[in-house]
């Protein structure tokens, strides 16, 4: 299952639907909100996503990692709206039943996101200054450029 | 001319200034509608940093446009 949430996200609610006696292995992982980016102070994010696309990406990622590892179950969803720091952006759970699977599948589900999925990421700094990130062109604020 | 759905999201919707319009376009392709749009806006974005999807899956930029479609470009990611 892959999911755009509004709202905030439970992780011990979303591991809970991973349960499964046949899994001997959970490895999960959370997105937090930072207070820096190349050395810029961070005061707050903000996530857009187009929904519809991102699920569907987010569903195609899922299937792309049941069937290269040996995975039981796998959930990602992803936050949109206002965050602060320290907020819960994105968490990825999966099971299976050795742990070598579910840490390759956590990690291929997270990069696969980030790098695909129509999610957007603007960010708020102390001086006032706001870049949406990786969308900045030449002469901009050396921020938005990096990936 | 055709009338075709845009939305708009992060970067390009706040260079345009709205979320969705509804608009009719000489544009045959994807690719000459953002182009348009580009040029008419003032897009940063140059188009080989962008993807185009139609009615919610990715296309290819010369994918040829059809009369009430919903579009839109979608600039480099960066969830997580």
């Amino acid at each position: 299952m892959f999911r755009i949430s509004n709202e905030p996200l439970d992780p011990a609610a979303l591991q809970r639907t991973l349960a499964d006696a046949h899994a001997g292995a959970c490895v999960t992982f959370e997105g937090w909100v930072r207070d820096h980016n190349d050395g810029h102070p961070v005061l707050a994010l903000d996530y857009e996503a187009y929904a519809p696309l991102a699920e569907k990406e987010g569903a195609r990622i899922l299937e792309e990692a049941r069937a290269k590892f040996a995975i039981r179950g796998a959930i990602c969803v992803h936050r949109v709206g206002a965050l602060k720091i320290g907020d819960l952006a994105v968490w990825v759970g999966v099971t299976a039943a050795h742990r070598g699977a579910a840490f390759d599948a956590c990690r291929y589900l997270i990069d696969e996101t980030k790098s695909r999925v129509p999610v957007w990421k603007k960010e708020h700094y102390a001086d006032g200054a706001t870049v949406w990130i990786n969308c900045a062109t030449r002469g901009e604020h050396a921020t938005g450029v990096k990936i | 001319m055709i009338t075709v759905n845009i939305q708009y999201f992060a970067i390009l919707r706040e260079q345009r200034g709205l979320a969705r319009e509804t608009l009719t376009t000489a544009a045959t392709t994807a690719a000459a509608l953002y182009d348009e749009l580009r040029a008419r806006h003032g897009f940063t974005l140059p188009r080989d940093r962008v993807r185009a999807a139609i009615t919610e899956e990715f296309v290819a930029w010369e994918t040829p446009l059809r009369e009430g479609q919903t579009v839109v470009f979608i600039p480099p990611v960066a969830g997580g």
